[in-house]
């Protein structure tokens, strides 16, 4: 059996919420004028003292009436989203064009809709109650809920799943889709995440004293810890055309591996992510010396940050320029992959390597050259890393076509 | 699109269903099928302080990946790998939710670890030393058919083995009543791209839409509609009759994956 070659792909569109905005006009502006989006802790009775990433309009946005089925906080995040930078009319638009069937849904999330889950047990009799007549587990509660949601919302019809690797799932979510257009299963899919704020990932990171007490400072010298956020991030994926303008966005390759470690911590030579970097840059063919910028996974914990610098260092070495994101965002979980590859996106567009905020001292002993400003400068290929428990790391390049 | 690759290993594990040996037996004569209450065995492959960690749900899933590349004679650490799950670990969400409804909603870090949905891929990883990259979906009821289908299309792009682990168990009470889940059922099988020595059949699966195929047997497909990995049951009754067959899995919607299956004879 021959081996088929999965060629780049083209984000024909794209777009971004969270924290820092509702899509992407609003997300690059933040991003060029360093503007922030944690505040601290506001969410739902939450007692952990913390600052979080949430989005304005996040439980507010109405699903149509006739999908009332998947109303949850997750999957009006994923409206909100869908509806900005044309985002919707594009995938629509590919249905007609490929035919339904011929259009897959890949999605990564980690907490879905469990937020629904966690309030029906608060409204229930804590002994022997069931839970309340109107929750509906499959439409909110279970981790295939919002691709279920936007495969019907968009009129798709192909192959669908939900990706689940916890903090690494929507970055894996584009690796899928591409392996699937490869092999000619389907001609285009439409791949992202989506996660919203829960008391199960602010009490669990609390549990295991990960969380800052302020906003995160990713490769900080004092980081001490993460800061969580939520956000819905897609992009729609397709065959590169004969003749492409040269600012599109490519997804010229991806790379995962497992850590074999520890279920929640990283390997300690950052060995897993390592292996991740090296076979995105084996597979989109790249010497890592062309490598303009890295967008890291950055969480703000002592010990990501320093596995993750290592695993730099090997790959791609000191001198690239880095930055995490998450200072502004927050920590997104299962939606960090996606916001991450569209935020990458958005940079190559504009010419922009964008400063990590929240980081004032830059670790010196981590060895990276972590951009602490924002820089303008031409952008031709940019890596995406993302990193979660139970070990799973994939690592996306992005680049423009010209 | 037509995706193909030889069955080299196989692992069962489910209600009156222990083993691979004995479920084939069951599904070749179904009139023998009685759901008696199957041991979980204890997830040995792991190191003692993860082990401690671990619910029925992931010894579940490690036993029948063991079973399945035992079979196949391969070393698990060089296999990629594509687990498949409608719900995780049910009872360790139950417990998380219990709590957070309570006065104290002080979680332990083991049960925030354990609430991802890729655990068990995390532990099969720990367990074996495997670095290779590793799936892990959800597609609620049509679980099964598309952990088959990423293995097979992961093996068109990259032709090498790949172990396919598809596993669900039920929910406690309250959720059990909003997802009925019957039983714990879990089947690992291992795709290769070239035809050996320990080579079962060969399978070849398209997106369909037909529908999805009725075991003839009431309890068997009792079983098969009460548990999303058990969706798998006609594949592996089609694997056990060792004739050419074609069967239909569930999949979404009103599509089925169409498996044609040849044995290795």
């Amino acid at each position: 059996m021959d081996r088929i070659p999965c060629a780049p792909l083209v984000l024909t569109s794209f777009t971004a919420t969270s924290g820092v905005g509702v899509g992407n006009t609003a997300t690059l502006a933040s991003l060029r004028s360093r503007r922030g989006g944690l505040r601290p802790c506001d969410f739902d009775g939450v007692d952990v003292p913390t600052w979080i990433g949430a989005v304005d309009g996040a439980d507010t946005q109405p699903l149509p009436p006739e999908w009332r089925r998947y109303d949850c906080r997750n999957n009006r995040l994923a409206e909100l989203a869908l509806g900005q930078d044309g985002l919707l009319e594009r995938v629509r638009a590919a249905a007609g064009r490929y035919g339904p069937r011929r259009v897959g849904v890949f999605l990564g999330t980690s907490t879905s809709g469990i937020l629904e889950t966690e309030r029906a047990y608060r409204r229930r009799d804590p002994v022997d109650g069931p839970l309340p007549a109107d929750f509906d587990y499959r439409g909110t509660h279970n981790a295939f809920s919002t691709v279920d949601y936007l495969r019907r919302r968009c009129g798709l019809a192909g192959p669908a799943a939900t990706v689940c690797a916890a903090c690494a799932s929507s970055a894996k979510a584009f690796a899928v889709a591409r392996r699937m257009i490869a092999a000619d299963v389907i001609d285009a899919a439409l791949v992202g995440g989506v996660d919203s704020l829960c008391l199960t990932t602010l009490y669990g990171f609390h549990s295991l004293q990960l969380l800052a007490p302020g906003p995160c400072r990713p490769f900080d010298a004092a980081r001490d810890g993460l800061s969580v956020g939520e956000a819905a991030a897609f992009a729609l994926l397709e065959r590169v055309p004969p003749s492409l303008d040269p600012d599109a966005v490519l997804l010229l390759g991806s790379g995962e591996s497992s850590d074999a470690h520890h279920m929640s911590t990283p390997h300690p030579d950052g060995l897993g992510a390592r292996i991740a970097i090296e076979r995105a840059l084996d597979d989109a063919q790249l010497d890592a010396r062309a490598v303009d910028y890295v967008n890291l996974h950055g969480t703000g914990t002592p010990n990501n940050d320093r596995a993750e610098s290592l695993a730099v260092l090997a790959t791609c070495g000191a001198g690239v320029p880095c930055s995490s994101t998450k200072g502004a965002t927050g920590h997104t979980l299962g939606a960090a992959g996606a916001l991450e590859a569209v935020l990458s996106s958005l940079c190559l567009g504009a010419g922009l390597l964008p400063a990590g905020l929240g980081t004032t001292r830059v670790d010196t002993a981590l060895g990276v050259n972590y951009l602490t400003d924002n820089r303008a400068a031409p952008l031709r290929r940019i890596l995406s890393h993302s990193f979660g428990f139970g070990g799973a790391n994939c690592c996306l390049v992005l680049g423009t076509a010209g | 699109m037509n995706l193909g690759a030889y069955v080299d290993g196989i692992g069962v594990l489910g209600p009156g269903l222990p083993d691979w040996r004995a479920a084939a037996r069951i599904l070749r004569d179904a009139g023998g099928y009685r759901p008696a209450v199957s041991e979980l065995p204890a997830p040995s492959i792991l190191p003692v302080a993860e082990r401690r960690r671990t619910g029925r749900v992931v010894r579940l899933a490690l036993a029948v990946a063991v079973e399945a590349v035992r079979g196949a004679a391969l070393d698990p650490a060089h296999l990629p790998s594509v687990f498949t799950s409608s719900g995780g670990d049910g009872a360790n969400c139950h417990e998380i939710c219990t709590t957070l409804a309570g006065p104290q909603r002080e979680l332990s870090p083991t049960r925030f670890t354990n609430s991802v949905h890729n655990l068990v891929a995390g532990y099969w990883s720990i367990a074996v030393g495997a670095m290779r990259p590793s799936q892990t979906l959800c597609a609620y009821d049509a679980s099964f058919a598309a952990g088959l289908l990423e293995a097979l299309v992961g093996i068109a792009v990259e032709p090498e083995p790949v172990l396919l682990v598809a596993y669900d168990a039920p929910y406690p009470q309250p959720l059990h009543a909003t997802r009925p889940i019957t039983a714990e059922f879990g089947v690992a099988l291992v795709l290769t791209p070239e035809r050996g020595a320990r080579s079962v059949a060969r399978i070849e699966a398209t997106v369909a839409a037909d529908a999805a195929q009725a075991l003839g047997d009431a309890q068997l497909e009792a079983l098969r509609r009460g548990v999303p990995a058990a969706r798998s049951l006609p594949l592996l009754a089609a694997l056990a009759g060792g004739l050419p067959q074609v069967t239909q899995l569930e999949y979404l919607d009103a599509t089925a994956l169409r498996v044609q299956v040849d044995p290795c004879g």
